[in-house]
């Protein structure tokens, strides 16, 4: 179980410090599909990268299965079972597709090919056409997004983090993305995974919907009871402000 | 294996990947002195006139053969200049192997400067690999200033490896090249340099005939306080198409000087360049870290991934 206390996170802007999160409190429970929504700006995907450890909190802690990894690197973490999908997936000069799954494996792992084979299937991906394709920008933005979730599954550890996995695809292939979460979604045992998301299929699919708005936890509850209270409110849309003139 | 003694294998593994004697045609030659030579029906290799070198003939219409040519240099205080010729018949499709190792354990400096010139027959293909190697814990330097220069008939074709991986102290490689019409040239070089090495890239490529094209591509990593330079100059003299791309990443006090060139002499010569220098992106030491990777290993993986 993964339990945040009183996180917050502050950043300097023109000389004023802005917090994005608000001393929030969460659990996110063993074998449930989570998804985190919220308007943009709300604080999702920084909650997200301070799991996983790619920034550090102002205060608060967090807590993997009853051990602090709030000072802990990226990699120890990692190796604790913290797997994260970034939003805009790296992209590397040289690294094949194969190379990024075997280290995501792991070194006693030693994976071979057709274990990479089952996880780029998993994503919709035919393994002869890119197992020696190299992770760069001549991949679109809807390959790369599924290579990135594909090295999740290759990880296959307790807390799973997408952050977007919809953003910046076209919607052909995010409805093939939906169709890897709700097999996810099926499989999961006592394993955790966490979706932040505002697509609607995604929410459709949540055993928990946590609401973030503004740093904090706006509402939290079973997934059909929250989808159907946020449903065609700004909580689940980016709310729309008209320009005035200045 | 010819006459070699263990330091001198251990060198040819690492430049050729050669662990024994290879199939086909070869030239090794070991302190400025040939080890062993193989010819066959379509390859023939010949001692120059005045010891200076070696001419490779292959006849024309020759296919899936190969050459190995491995300079190996075990002793210190060496010096030479070698000139090897390389005459590849029309038609023909081979691939040859070049490359130079240098384990240096003495005082003096050790130095091999291959002079390489290759006349690539009309619709000729060549496949040519140079890796350079350096190893010892003398105080003696390992010195290598290969030259090549390539002259390509209409529609041949050359693609060109060129590595130089670990323990060359310095090197000033330069590559001349003239293609006639239809002709394509792919340079591909890797290097990496680190402590106190220098390391100098020139390359010129004359693009003379209409449809001639040629891509030099170098990936360089420059760790320690070691310098590289990468000049690359490319003219159209035709309706052509030429690109040349300098992607270079610099470590702890490394320092890369690239100097892109490129001239049109013709309206109808289409000619890039690309050229960036930087450190390891810190997003990918945190995907890698993301995955279990402590730091140094991701920093290893993402050397290797780049270099390969």
């Amino acid at each position: 179980m993964l339990q945040i206390r009183g996180l917050t996170y502050e950043v300097e802007e023109m000389g004023e410090k802005k917090r994005i999160l608000d001393e929030l409190d969460l659990d996110i429970k063993d074998g449930k599909f989570t998804v985190i929504t919220g308007p943009n700006g709300g604080g999702k995907s920084t909650l997200a990268k301070l799991v996983a450890g790619l920034i550090k909190p102002t205060s608060g802690s967090i807590i993997l299965d009853g051990e602090d990894i709030t000072e802990m690197s990226i990699t120890d973490r990692a190796r604790r079972g913290v797997s994260f999908a970034f939003q805009q997936p790296v992209k590397f000069k040289g690294l094949q597709v194969f190379d990024l799954l075997k280290l995501a494996a792991g070194k006693e792992t030693d994976l071979k090919f057709h274990d990479a084979c089952t996880y780029l299937s998993e994503v919709g991906l035919c393994a002869k056409d890119y197992i020696n394709r190299e992770v760069n920008g001549s991949l679109s933005g809807g390959e790369l997004k599924r290579i990135e979730i594909a090295t999740v599954l290759a990880r296959g550890t307790k807390l799973s983090l997408f952050d977007e996995p919809e953003a910046g695809i076209d919607l052909w292939s995010f409805q093939n993305l939906t169709r890897i979460f709700e097999n996810m979604r099926k499989n999961i045992t006592d394993s955790s995974i966490v979706i932040i998301s505002h697509q609607e299929r995604i929410l459709k699919i949540a055993d928990e919907i946590v609401v973030i708005a503004n740093g904090k936890i706006k509402q939290q509850g079973e997934g059909t009871d929250i989808l159907s209270a946020i449903t065609g409110t700004p909580d689940a849309v980016m709310p729309c402000v008209k320009l005035t003139e200045v | 294996m010819p006459e070699l003694d263990p330091i001198q294998k251990r060198l040819i593994a690492e430049i050729a990947d050669l662990h024994e004697v290879p199939a086909g045609a070869y030239n090794f030659r070991a302190n400025s002195k040939l080890a062993g030579r193989n010819t066959t029906a379509n390859i023939d290799i010949i001692s120059k006139e005045d010891g200076t070198g070696i001419d490779v003939k292959i006849k024309p219409g020759t296919k899936n053969e190969s050459v190995h040519i491995p300079v190996v240099i075990s002793a210190s205080g060496i010096k030479e200049t070698v000139y090897n010729d390389f005459y590849i018949g029309e038609g023909s499709d081979v691939v040859i192997i070049a490359g130079c190792g240098i384990d240096n354990c003495g005082r003096q400096d050790s130095q091999h400067d291959g002079i390489h010139r290759f006349f690539v027959g009309k619709g000729a293909h060549v496949k040519y690999i140079e890796k350079h190697y350096g190893s010892g814990d003398g105080e003696g330097k390992r010195i290598l200033n290969p030259v090549t220069e390539v002259t390509m008939e209409e529609d041949s074709s050359m693609e060109m490896e060129m590595v130089q991986i670990k323990g060359v102290d310095s090197t000033v490689r330069t590559t001349n090249a003239t293609l006639a019409a239809g002709a394509k040239l792919l340079v591909q070089e890797r290097l990496m340099t680190h402590g106190h090495q220098k390391a100098e890239s020139v390359y010129k490529c004359e693009l003379n005939g209409d449809g001639s094209s040629a891509d030099v591509v170098s990936r360089a990593v420059a760790r320690d306080d070691s310098y590289q330079r990468f000049d690359a100059c490319v003219i159209g003299n035709a309706a052509c198409h030429g690109h040349t791309e300098c992607d270079a990443i610099i470590m702890d006090n490394g320092n890369v000087l690239a100097v892109p060139a490129l001239q049109a002499h013709n309206v109808d010569a289409e000619l890039f360049h690309e050229a960036a220098i930087g450190k390891i992106a810190g997003e990918q030491l945190d995907k890698l870290m993301t995955l279990g990777l402590t730091a140094e290993e991701a920093e290893e993986q993402i050397i290797n991934g780049f270099l390969k």
